[in-house]
């Protein structure tokens, strides 16, 4: 029994932004007019969860890039641009049918991971801090998606089965979306996770000192997590091609997803300071930042005010997250 | 057991931080299936010492002799790697992980290239029974686990690696007596195998019972190495103290009459599980030590005098008036006039990158300026006397404090505090790491402060000084007062005794498994 | 914190040099480097004119990163900058259309109401302890809301005051352009905030060491508060002297100051990790980013080389002289 009390504090971030989500979730659908007003049929939830799962999953993308970097307690600034980059990439490569598409999907990722090593490189050798150094990296990320596409294109060769594959549901009304979430997680964060590259990442934002002690290698733990990000969002911007077919090199965009793969961090449990939470925390982040938002439209209310309900969702929820100050016996504690 | 020549050896080690000579001309012997425990003062050269055979620092000179081959470690891996494993002070657990993840972090057992969490849990499991600790939980964080269990965890990761030489830096110290006495069933065990065990302790019933040799340590040399229970307490700490000492202390006048009230007074101070019920008081004119074991609740008791702790319960009185000092910035303000010297200066004390001039006026700030900017010349002239009163050292005052030696550092962090004239001057360990000459310096200005009505509170953790220049000293145990030695009454046998929590009169034995 | 280069320069320089920062000569050697680039690509680089007007364009980020350099002191970051920017633009000229009153409290108003967001993310920061980086995005955020709630999501046409407008625009004495002396104005007064007020000292002695400050009796909560209000409010100054040049606000005004402040900031010599750094440094970081986007621009590089060429300067600036230490030591 005790078991069970351990793996549970261990996920607790994690359990709580599910529940987050769930209840969210389920108050969007329960009051989504397209449901109401068909009578909670099946073909008009199915359709709902659709949509609310593709626009979902590009902030999750993101949110578990973020996530791995925070992990080894850095912050990375430039999640956005790569998602921009890989996106402007996409829609010029990702073209044709079978091998050419395959390279093209090929080639992306490879730019997302090579992104990420690039910033993981400046901050372990150069060792600059990453918050300064993904600033710097995303404006030159940015920089090279507007020289692919300095204007935004609707690309007809772009392989739009693909992406409509993507897009579309599974037998039983799954959404091919979240299959493929689930896929790329078992495949990319689980075995990364449990491997002791990536426990080291987790050691080395828990402590850098004993983990050093300790014997651990920080800058290969560094070097992956910051690589594993930048192929995080790389996805998640080949994922926003398949979601418009096109490519567009927008700065407010791309500092959007930066800006609120950080909330959906926070709001999925993972700690800024590094050592805790984990990436499936993230995703559960990122899709009850967005049904908060989704929210909205269910009641009618304007998305005028869409924006400010976001941003008091966001600052609620961080300021929860220093309740544990109460507990603060030597004030000493409170200053690093 | 009996191994031709010894498994380890020491030969001529020296080591200097700065101006401190840490060890000089060191030399030990460890011989495989022996414990071996060392003993000496602070500052005697233990963790020094430690820190080498470990391979955390690299001596200056002399040699490290491992099975008859001259060795170098440049790490502590390459230290892990001969077979050395050391558990030091500072633990080596990372705190957001679980005990089975800390326990093999540096070689996990592996399955289809992750990390195979059953296996590894059994070799928690193992290693923490081994280590009598199977209360622990392999799955718990160690961040949620007390300093007792974290020390058992960090043996019992030490023992996976099965080391030939294991040593213990002082790990006993937050172990209740039960743990110790599973920790030392372990290590019996350990030694009857094979393994050599070096044992840094204070406490003289657990070397009592497990060496084999001892080595005492002082000035950060080998002044002696005896079969264990061939010398009696008194005779130990007569080594570890030495006589022909050069520390010099101003005469202390007569003691301050009783009728004359206490400047500061503490009732019934209590702070969770580390302070219990404390009472004291100091007159002004006094200096009052705080003596006993490190850890013992010496600094917190400075701490919470200071308004650092919070739910602290308890009078505090400042000339017979009770006063609630819920901040630092309120125990500086001129009604109470209180300044704490704290224990750390390079993180507490002083801002190291700045200068001296701007570190020197630093908590006098206010007196110098009106309405918050600052005179300059005014500032300018103060920082001047302090460094001529002081005689502090440096190259002038606007190179940065991090260059001054650790001298000359502790004088800025005291002349700081003297720049807002306290009354109440509370002091956590001073002369910590500090060279002879300017701890003379110390004691003097100590001396002339009391002298001029200041009532000092002074935390060491160095007995001469404790008996040169207290009128008093208040030993504390486990966060309680244990005994208040009065003028003649401070002895090096006195403090020791309290401190150690064993009768002074030598025909009384600690009670079996009395709580270490 | 400077590495190998700088030290190998510091040490053969003569006494009195050595007290100067070699990150601001390295940066204001960059700045004469630039201009002679400049000139070398179109010879009317080095005049008056063209200088004076890049110091006009650059009074802007410099009343922006003054705030932000602040709060980089302390060791933290203000990532509130792009709307309360926006905030101070748009509430000042919005007090403008409530008649001769609001025209004369529509500067104040758009300072108060940065004033007011600074002071929340102070109280984050300084009382509740949460990373500023979390705690300026998130009211950053609320900003925006509220300001696209005001417009109800379209460009604001309120005009800006006459007042903000004299401020912005126009030359009153020998031809200097007003925005420049406003920012010199308000740099003197953060000259002798660092150095010659308690406050200014107490930026430095908790970006080096809260534990220490704190122990000295200082009471450091109190002094972050004020460091974030006084940011909120240089921000929104910002926006009040964008909006006065346009002569209205504009929708999302404050997102291109962001990172050039920090840059700006960083290049001049302040450390991101707190407690050191100079004004004079922070200038040259100011005028150093102006000209290179200005010559960028001159020289008709695409934005996207702009951007480019941008990051990899930074880069390379911050290796030079602002990397870190070993975890070992």
């Amino acid at each position: 029994m005790s078991d069970w009390r351990y793996r549970i504090g261990e996920h607790k971030g994690t359990l709580i932004a599910i529940a987050i989500f769930a209840v969210m979730f389920t108050i969007y659908l329960v009051n989504h007019p397209a449901i109401t007003s068909n009578g909670f049929s099946a073909t008009a939830v199915a359709n709902v969860v659709n949509t609310a799962a593709n626009k979902g999953v590009l902030l999750a993308l993101v949110a578990v890039a973020q996530t791995l970097v925070v992990i080894t307690s850095g912050i990375d600034l430039s999640v956005g641009m790569i998602f921009v980059l890989c996106n402007c990439l996409a829609s010029a490569i990702v073209v044709g049918s079978g091998w050419q598409t395959a390279l093209g999907v090929a080639g992306v990722l490879a730019t997302g991971l090579l992104c990420g090593a690039i910033n993981g490189l400046i901050v372990i050798f150069g060792r600059l801090q990453p918050i300064v150094t993904t600033i710097a990296t995303g404006a030159i990320y940015f920089g090279i998606a507007l020289a692919l596409r300095p204007n935004p294109d609707v690309s007809d060769k772009f392989n739009g089965d693909l992406g409509d594959a993507m897009m579309g549901r599974l037998p039983g009304g799954i959404p091919a979306s979240i299959v493929a979430l689930i896929v790329i997680m078992l495949v990319i964060w689980i075995p990364f996770r449990r491997s002791p590259i990536g426990r080291a990442a987790y050691a080395v934002g828990s402590s850098e000192m004993a983990a050093y002690m300790s014997g651990v290698r920080i800058g290969r733990a560094k070097f992956v997590a910051y690589t594993l990000s930048g192929l995080f969002s790389g996805l998640g911007g080949l994922y926003l091609t398949f979601t418009t077919a096109s490519g567009a090199a927008s700065l407010a965009n791309g500092s959007t997803y930066t800006l609120n793969s950080i909330a959906a961090v926070v709001l999925g449990g993972v700690s800024l300071f590094g050592g805790s939470g984990s990436a499936i925390g993230a995703i559960f982040g990122a899709f009850a930042f967005r049904a908060i938002g989704d929210l909205l439209f269910d009641f009618d209310i304007e998305p005028l005010w869409q924006s400010l309900f976001q941003g008091i969702v966001l600052l609620v929820s961080v300021c929860i997250g220093a309740a544990q100050l109460v507990r603060v016996r030597n004030r000493l504690d409170l200053f690093g | 057991m009996s191994v031709v020549g010894p498994m380890f050896r020491m030969e001529g080690v020296s080591k200097s931080y700065g101006g401190v000579r840490a060890l000089e001309k060191a030399g030990l012997t460890v011989e495989a299936g022996r414990v071996h425990a060392i003993l000496g003062e602070n500052g005697a050269g233990k963790s020094t010492l430690i820190k080498v055979i470990a391979g955390v620092v690299e001596p200056d000179e002399g040699s490290l002799i491992l099975d008859g081959r001259e060795v170098t470690f440049p790490s502590p891996a390459a230290a892990n790697k001969a077979g050395i494993a050391c558990i030091f002070q500072e633990l080596s657990l990372i705190p957001h992980l679980s005990v089975a993840d800390n326990i093999s972090i540096s070689d996990p057992p592996m399955r289809f290239g992750m990390i195979d969490q059953k296996r590894q849990r059994m070799i928690a499991e193992e290693a923490l029974a081994r280590a009598g600790a199977d209360d622990v939980h392999p799955l718990a964080a160690v961040k949620d686990l007390p300093l007792s269990r974290r020390q058992m965890i960090e043996i019992a990761k030490a023992l996976t690696r099965q080391p030939r030489i294991l040593i213990l830096d002082e790990a006993t110290s937050a172990l209740t007596a039960a743990d110790v006495t599973k920790i030392f069933a372990v290590l019996k065990r350990l030694r009857s195998e094979g393994l050599a065990l070096l044992y840094i302790s204070h406490r003289m019933h657990e070397i009592a019972e497990l060496a084999d040799e001892c080595t005492v340590f002082r000035n950060g040399r080998n002044v002696a190495t005896y079969r264990a229970g061939t010398k009696t307490d008194a005779e130990v700490v007569e080594m570890m103290i030495g006589r022909g000492y050069s520390h010099i202390f101003p005469p202390k006048p007569a003691p301050v009459s009783t009728d004359k009230p206490p400047v500061i007074e503490v009732r019934s101070l209590t702070w969770y599980d580390r302070l219990k019920n404390i009472s004291l008081a100091a007159r002004p004119g006094e200096v009052v030590g705080l003596g006993g074991l490190d850890g013992q609740g010496q600094r917190e008791l400075l701490l919470a005098m200071f308004g650092v702790l919070k739910g602290v319960s308890g009078e505090v009185l400042v000339d017979g008036k009770p006063v609630n000092i819920s901040s630092p910035r309120k125990a500086k303000s001129r009604e109470i006039g209180m300044a704490l010297i704290p224990e750390d200066r390079k993180t507490e004390g002083l801002m190291l990158p700045m200068s001296v001039a701007d570190n020197l006026s630093y908590a006098a700030l206010d007196l110098f300026s009106r309405a918050g900017i600052i005179d300059r010349a005014a500032e300018r002239a103060a920082i001047d006397a302090m460094m001529q009163l002081l005689s502090i050292r440096a190259a002038g005052t606007g190179i940065s404090v991090g260059a001054l030696s650790g001298g000359n550092q502790q004088k800025v962090v005291i002349a700081k505090w003297l720049m807002v004239k306290p009354r109440i001057i509370l002091l956590n360990d001073p002369t910590r790491g500090i060279d002879v000459g300017t701890k003379q310096e110390m004691y003097q200005l100590l001396r002339r402060l009391a002298d001029s009505g200041a009532a000092i509170i002074f935390y060491s953790t160095d007995y001469d000084e404790l008996i040169g220049c207290c009128d008093r000293v208040v030993v504390l145990y486990d966060g309680a007062i244990k005994r208040v030695l009065e003028g003649p009454e401070i002895t090096e046998r006195a403090l020791i005794a309290s401190a150690l929590n064993i009768a002074t009169d030598e025909a009384a034995s600690p009670a079996p498994g009395a709580n270490a | 914190m400077s590495t190998g280069v700088a030290n190998w320069a510091t040490a053969r320089l003569p006494r009195l040099l050595r007290r100067v920062d070699p990150a601001v000569v390295t940066a204001y050697a960059c700045i004469v480097l630039l201009l002679l680039l400049g000139d070398l690509y179109n010879s009317s680089f080095l005049s008056p004119e063209y200088l004076l007007q890049q110091l006009k364009v650059a009074s802007f980020l410099g009343v922006i990163a003054t705030g932000m350099m602040i709060v980089i002191l302390l060791g933290q970051i203000d990532l509130s900058v792009p709307w309360v920017v926006a905030v101070g633009g748009m509430m000042s000229a919005a007090a403008t259309a409530y008649g001769p009153v609001g025209e004369a409290l529509a500067i104040p108003f758009g300072l108060l109401c940065g004033i007011a967001l600074g002071f929340l993310n102070g109280i984050g920061v300084a009382y509740l302890r949460i990373p500023s980086m979390i705690i300026t995005l998130a009211i950053n955020a609320v900003a925006q809301g509220l300001m696209v709630v005001h417009t109800g999501g379209f460009s604001p046409q309120d005009s800006a005051s006459i007042a903000m407008r004299f401020i912005a625009t126009g030359d009153s004495v020998l031809g200097i352009p007003n925005a420049l002396i406003v920012w010199a104005l308000l740099g003197a007064a953060a000259i002798f905030l660092f150095t010659r007020t308690t406050f200014g000292r107490a930026l430095y002695a908790i970006g080096n060491r809260e534990r220490a400050a704190y122990l000295s009796g200082v009471d450091t909560q109190r002094v972050v508060l004020f460091a974030f209000a006084i940011s909120g409010g240089l921000s929104a100054f910002g926006g009040i002297l964008l909006a006065g040049y346009a002569s209205k606000a504009a929708q999302a005004m404050g997102d291109a100051y962001l990172l050039p402040s920090i840059a700006a900031v960083v290049l001049g010599g302040t450390s991101i990790l707190g407690g050191r750094g100079s004004y004079a440094g922070t200038v040259a970081g100011v005028i150093l980013i102006t000209l290179l986007q200005s010559i960028l621009s001159v020289m008709q590089m695409p934005e996207a080389g702009r951007q480019i060429i941008y990051g990899a300067v930074i880069i390379l600036m911050m290796l030079l002289y602002g990397r870190g230490r070993r975890v070992q030591n």
